[in-house]
This record gives C-alpha cells, sequence and structure tokens, in this order.
C-alpha cells in the first residue's frame, strides 16, 4: 500500500534522477591558445560553470627549444646568442646574469666601465620590454590607444640600443668581462634626451590608462592574491611587489654597480590585478631614474671589457647567481667541470616561477576577467619554455 | 659513511665580503640537528650547500623552512652523474619572510639512483616546486613520490625517447 506521502517521494526521487545535474555536462571545457592572439605561444585548458572558472591547468611547453640542453654542447661564448632568445626584448638581463654566473666561473671582473654600460643597456632593456608587455596588456583591454603609444616610445629607446649596441633587439650586448663594446660618441646626451622626453610620455600613460574607468573597473578587486599567497607559490617580481613584499634583487642583493645607486623598491599592497598591472609602470619611472644617475656617474674613461678567449676553461665548481629581470628573478645555476662548456646549466626564470600562480587566481573568478589576470602576470610564454 | 661530495670540488670565492653569521648559524644547528644526515659542501658569501640523504630529505626542508623561514624554491634542477650511476637533485631555497636571508640561497642537495630514480617531492613544504619537480621528472626521469601530476609537461607530448636532460640524449651532429 503506497500512501500519498511515498508517491510523491517517488515523484521527487523520479524528478530529482531527470534533472539531476551532472558536473560534467554542466561544465564547459575551453582551451585556449596556444595560436590564440592574445594567449601568446601558450595553451590553457579551463573548465567553466556558467561564467565562472572552476578549473585552469596551463600547458606550456608549445615553443620548448632545450635551451639548456644546447648549452653543454657550446662553449661559454657560444652559448651567448641563443641563451638570448626566450626573451629577445629583454636579451640584455636574460645574458646578465649568466655573464655574472661565468665571471665567477672564470675568475674574472668586469672594469667598471663596463660594469656601468652593461647597467644602463640593462635598464633600457627592462624599458624595452615593459612598454612592449604595456602595449599589449592595453589591446587585451581593448584600450588601442595603448597598444599604439608605448609601441610608438618603444623605438625611441630601441633606437638608443640601436645606436649602442647595433641591433635592435637580441643585441648579444652583455658577455662574461664587461660588454662588447664601448657606447658611441655622444651617446650620453642623445639618452637623456630620450629618457626625459620618455618621463613625460608615462604621465601620459597614467592619465589614459591607470585613471581610466574602465581599466580600474577590470582589474580593480580582481584576482586577489594576499602576501602569504604570494610567498607560498614563490611568485617573484612585479607580481610579488604588486602583493606587498619589497623584493627586488638589485636592492636585496645588488650585483655590478646597482649598491651605488639610490632607487626605491616599488611595490603596493592592495594584491589585486590593478597593483600587478601598476607596478611595472612604477618600476619603468625607477628605471629611468636609474639611468640618469648610471650616466651621471659613469667614468668617461677606461675600457668596457675583460676580453677572454672563446675556448676559457672556467674552474670546476657551481655557482647560482641571479638578476632581477623584467619579469623577476632571473638565475643560472651553472655546474662546472673545469672544461670550455658548462656540465649543466639551468635557467630559473620569471616567468616559469609566476605561470604557478594562474591557476591560483583564475579559478573562483569570471571568465571574462581572465585576459586581465593573465597579461598582469607579467608573463613571458617563451622565456617559460626555454 | 661514504662521501657524496660535489664531485667538482669547491669554488673560488670572488663575491664582496658580506657578513655570514645568519648563513652560518643556520649550517651549525642544521648540522647539529640531524647530525650524521648532513654533510656541508661549500659555504661562500650568500650561498651555501648541503647534502643530505634522500631518506631525510623532507624532514630537513620541513626544518628550514619552519625554523629559518626559508619559504620558496628559487630553482630546482638536477644533474646527471654517469660516472657515478646517480642524479643530483639540487633545491635553491631562498626567504621572503626573513629580510636577513633575503640575499642568501641554500642549496639543498639529494642523489637519487640513475637506474631506479625516485625521490621525494617537497611539495607540500613548498608549494612552489610544483612545476619545476614536473620538468625534472620530465628532463631526467626522477620520479617524485608524493607529487599528484608526475607526467609530461613542456615536451611534445609524444615524445618516446630519453629523458633529454640525461648525458646518454645525444644532441644530433654535436
Amino acid at each position: 500500500m503506497s500512501t500519498l506521502d511515498d508517491k510523491i517521494n517517488e515523484i521527487n526521487r523520479l524528478a530529482i534522477q531527470i534533472t539531476k545535474d551532472n558536473d560534467d555536462d554542466r561544465l564547459m571545457n575551453l582551451s585556449i591558445g596556444p595560436q590564440h592572439p592574445g594567449s601568446g605561444h601558450f595553451r590553457i585548458v579551463i573548465k567553466v560553470d556558467g561564467d565562472y572558472i572552476v578549473y585552469a591547468d596551463p600547458d606550456i611547453g608549445y615553443v620548448h627549444r632545450g635551451e639548456e640542453k644546447m648549452s653543454e654542447h657550446r662553449n661559454f661564448i657560444q652559448n651567448i646568442p641563443h641563451l638570448e632568445r626566450p626573451v629577445i626584448h629583454d636579451s640584455t638581463n636574460i645574458i646578465y646574469s649568466y655573464s655574472l654566473a661565468i665571471e665567477e666561473l672564470i675568475g674574472i671582473n668586469p672594469p667598471r666601465r663596463g660594469q656601468f654600460v652593461r647597467a644602463i643597456a640593462a635598464e633600457l632593456d627592462r624599458l624595452v620590454y615593459t612598454t612592449y608587455w604595456l602595449a599589449i596588456y592595453g589591446i587585451f583591454l581593448g584600450h588601442s590607444t595603448m597598444f599604439m603609444w608605448p609601441t610608438g616610445d618603444r623605438e625611441l629607446i630601441i633606437d638608443l640600443l640601436e645606436r649602442m649596441t647595433g641591433h635592435r633587439v637580441t643585441h648579444a650586448f652583455s658577455v662574461p668581462g664587461g660588454v662588447r663594446n664601448d657606447i658611441p660618441y655622444n651617446f650620453k646626451e642623445k639618452c637623456l634626451t630620450q629618457i626625459n622626453y620618455f618621463e613625460k610620455r608615462l604621465k601620459e600613460y597614467e592619465d589614459i590608462f591607470y585613471n581610466n574607468p574602465l581599466l580600474r573597473q577590470r582589474t580593480e578587486g580582481v584576482g586577489i592574491m594576499n602576501k602569504e599567497d604570494a610567498i607560498k607559490l614563490g611568485v617573484t617580481g612585479s607580481v610579488l611587489r604588486a602583493s606587498g613584499v619589497p623584493y627586488d634583487i638589485r636592492k636585496v642583493e645588488p650585483y655590478d654597480v646597482y649598491d651605488e645607486i639610490d632607487f626605491k623598491v616599488q611595490y603596493m599592497k592592495s594584491c589585486d590585478t590593478f597593483a600587478r598591472a601598476y607596478v611595472p609602470y612604477l618600476d619603468m619611472k625607477e628605471s629611468c631614474h636609474i639611468i640618469r644617475q648610471l650616466l651621471d656617474k659613469m667614468p668617461d674613461e677606461g675600457s668596457v671589457r675583460e676580453k677572454i678567449v672563446g675556448n676559457v676553461k672556467a674552474q670546476p665548481g657551481e655557482t647560482y647567481r641571479r638578476v632581477e629581470s623584467g619579469r623577476g628573478a632571473l638565475g643560472y645555476y651553472i655546474i662546472s667541470d673545469g672544461s670550455t662548456k658548462p656540465y649543466r646549466l639551468k635557467i630559473s626564470t620569471g616567468s616559469f616561477r609566476n605561470i604557478l600562480a594562474l591557476p591560483f587566481l583564475l579559478v573562483g573568478s569570471k571568465l571574462g576577467d581572465m585576459p586581465a589576470i593573465y597579461w598582469a602576470l607579467n608573463y613571458w610564454p617563451i622565456e617559460a619554455d626555454r | 659513511m661514504e662521501n657524496k661530495d660535489n664531485s667538482f670540488g669547491q669554488l673560488i670565492d670572488t663575491s664582496k665580503d658580506l657578513d655570514n653569521k645568519i648563513t652560518s648559524n643556520i649550517i651549525k644547528s642544521a648540522i647539529q640537528n640531524f647530525n650524521q644526515k648532513i654533510q656541508l659542501v661549500y659555504e661562500k658569501p650568500n650561498r651555501s650547500k648541503i647534502f643530505v640523504n634522500n631518506e631525510s630529505l623532507v624532514e630537513v626542508a620541513l626544518f628550514l623552512r619552519n625554523t629559518y623561514g626559508l619559504d620558496h624554491v628559487e630553482s630546482m634542477s638536477g644533474t646527471d652523474f654517469p660516472a657515478e650511476n646517480e642524479i643530483e637533485i639540487n633545491y635553491h631555497l631562498g626567504s621572503y619572510i626573513n629580510q636577513d636571508l633575503h640575499p642568501y640561497i641554500l642549496n639543498l642537495a639529494t642523489r637519487v639512483d640513475r637506474e631506479n630514480a625516485k625521490s621525494n617531492s617537497l611539495i607540500n613544504i613548498f608549494p612552489s616546486v610544483e612545476y619545476f619537480e614536473r620538468e625534472t621528472y620530465e628532463m631526467l626521469g626522477v620520479y617524485f613520490v608524493g607529487h599528484p601530476r608526475n607526467e609530461p609537461f613542456l615536451l611534445p607530448e609524444d615524445w618516446a625517447d630519453l629523458p633529454p636532460l640525461r648525458k646518454d640524449f645525444k644532441l644530433k651532429g654535436r
């Protein structure tokens, strides 16, 4: 005998079965990249529940070229051109820490003027990289003026670097023992003019982009990563500094002449996407300040390079040296067995470390926030893949 | 106990003189706490390297994190030593919390057998090691016990060759 209650229960049970939500059916899988115009050479697999991301898995490696293996088969000088390929816009910085490591292994010290020239090139490259990054960030958020302006102003800095090194990008300028060549005649004045102009433009960037209510709405309070999480995830560079940790290798472990330069570590405490987008901008301002001091303090005379022969032998041993690149700490761990080639070379890049934060930030946020969160991580896919 | 020092010996010191007090305290107390299990390989300004047996890797890492605030991994890599039939795994630990240790990096090294390469994962102690360990699994064929994803990462999906950073993987034409 079935009572009314039993019948109702039976109907409910069936109804639930028919309309029961299966998680796998409700979630939609999306694969973004690696040929998506916004993603760069990088694919991310995400699952969305309606508008919200519930799962994210970065699938990196689309442009993996085995830089570390290649390095084991070339001598210390031959390694320079291919090791700067991962970040062609910031090529001085990626070779900077390599040069420092090899200098330590060989046991040479670059001349003082060489150290200054190298630091100037590194700071100019930081500007080139960050303006490029900013241009892409602008177009990501549909702000095409912000794509045009930094792309145009970047040319000025590239012109400076071209005068200095002979190449627009991939300069192969920093070498173990200093820099490849001296700066050209009249470079100081030209550089100051360009930097002064660029600083004025930076002010305009802030007005048109960072104070734009649309940008603020899309980034403020989005993708929060508090200090504890940032430390746990081991992120670096602007991502770390946007979470309130004032950590900059140029300050905490000064290399070459950075201990003579007076500058502030730029950081913010708001921990959101806006902070991560704004800290690189503050870094650019600080870079202009640093370049001016470097030009001022640079000795007028002297050599810029302590020459080493191509097949120089390193002392057996190992070293870990790092610099602050445009994307955070960039370290080389090099083991030498006393031959002319590295026995093992490991590049630890900021991009590879920062991408770990992407699933953490994306899960729980809206799909529409993904571009803003992703590119604010200051991620360079090729550098992560190596 | 057999000596598993870095076979390439010691490095000359070209860096600037810095106060080494805290860093040598770390080494001292670590060696005191785990007397037989830790060996000091070298100590330089801002850099030192200790060698740990693979069995005690996790407890030493936990001790270093909790006592000194070495809270993240700057870099992690593996190196193949076919002559000794071993693979060395290096964790470069740094600190964000402890301001005195900002410039300091501790190289925590351990070695595993080359044929049956298996090591304990440090993912529960340093979440920042996740992708580094995945990369090491793929590039050197070291299986990390406790890591949720020992699976391909950077290499092509159809990779069916030796792990490329092993020394017996030869490059064509070189």
